[in-house]
């Protein structure tokens, strides 16, 4: 630009810097973050279902990594990735379909479920998972 | 100065989108709503079978429903993650190279899961005997 005055007439998006965060900026940010991570889990699984075909040892050695504390942080992080994309997920198909929550209030409400949903869920299926099996 | 929305280059060319747009969404969302079903019976599952070592995720994975439901989410999930990955590469990188690259190895690794997963699976089931 180098000094020059911005003459272009066409709209310029407000710049993510001056942007103050709110709930429904977050959980859109959060639903792509989270889309990227459970990918990265998709990977994780993969491997888990690949091992059982690939014998015992194989499934021992993947089964070791899983269980290990680093395994059982990364699951954890996946699990809450994986509920809020899918929480969230269902927001945008009721946006798409019968296109209700856009009022702002019931948006924002919405997104501090969708967190809150995800962190509760995971908690909750974690020790369940733990406890009950 | 135009006050045209479009770019000079997109008025002289008079064309649009590339027309794949509507198409990819509407891929996304039927993705989706087969996941609604099939992720929670995913995660009861997984955790059901991860419970009890090698025999026990092999039993899990022999039953003919666990298997059909196996292949079906993890079909879905590629499906759904391939066109959410596609977006996220357009989006945030510019270089047409890199661009180009990144969008054939996210092809590439979705395709590859589900041959190497959907084998794992009918290996397991045709072994058992079902």
């Amino acid at each position: 630009m180098s000094g020059s005055e911005w003459t272009d007439p066409r709209p310029m998006s407000p710049h993510v810097q001056i942007w103050k965060w709110h709930w429904t900026m977050a959980a859109s940010i959060f639903h792509r973050v989270t889309g990227v991570g459970n990918y990265l889990g998709a990977l994780l699984i993969s491997v888990w279902v690949i091992s059982i075909a690939a014998g015992p040892e194989a499934y021992a050695f993947v089964e070791g990594i899983m269980l290990s504390p680093i395994g059982q942080i990364l699951l954890f992080f996946w699990l809450t990735s994986l509920l809020f994309h899918f929480a969230n997920g269902i927001r945008h198909m009721l946006w798409d379909g019968p296109k209700v929550g856009f009022q702002p209030k019931v948006a924002s409400g919405w997104s501090v479920f969708n967190f809150a949903f995800a962190i509760v869920a995971a908690a909750t299926i974690w020790s369940l998972a733990t406890n009950l099996f | 100065m135009s006050t045209d929305f479009e770019t000079p280059t997109a008025a002289a060319r008079g064309l649009g989108s590339a027309k794949s747009g509507t198409g990819h969404h509407i891929h996304q969302r039927v993705s989706a709503i087969a996941l609604i079903f099939l992720v929670p019976w995913f995660l009861y599952a997984v955790i059901a079978a991860s419970r009890s070592g090698f025999e026990g995720a092999t039993a899990w994975l022999a039953q003919p429903w666990n298997a059909i439901l196996m292949i079906l989410t993890l079909g879905a999930a590629f499906y759904h993650m391939r066109l959410g990955m596609q977006v996220v590469i357009e989006d945030y990188i510019a270089k047409a190279g890199m661009k180009q690259g990144l969008l054939i190895l996210n092809t590439f690794v979705c395709f590859g899961l589900l041959a190497a997963t959907t084998l794992s699976v009918l290996k397991i089931w045709i072994s058992a005997g079902g």
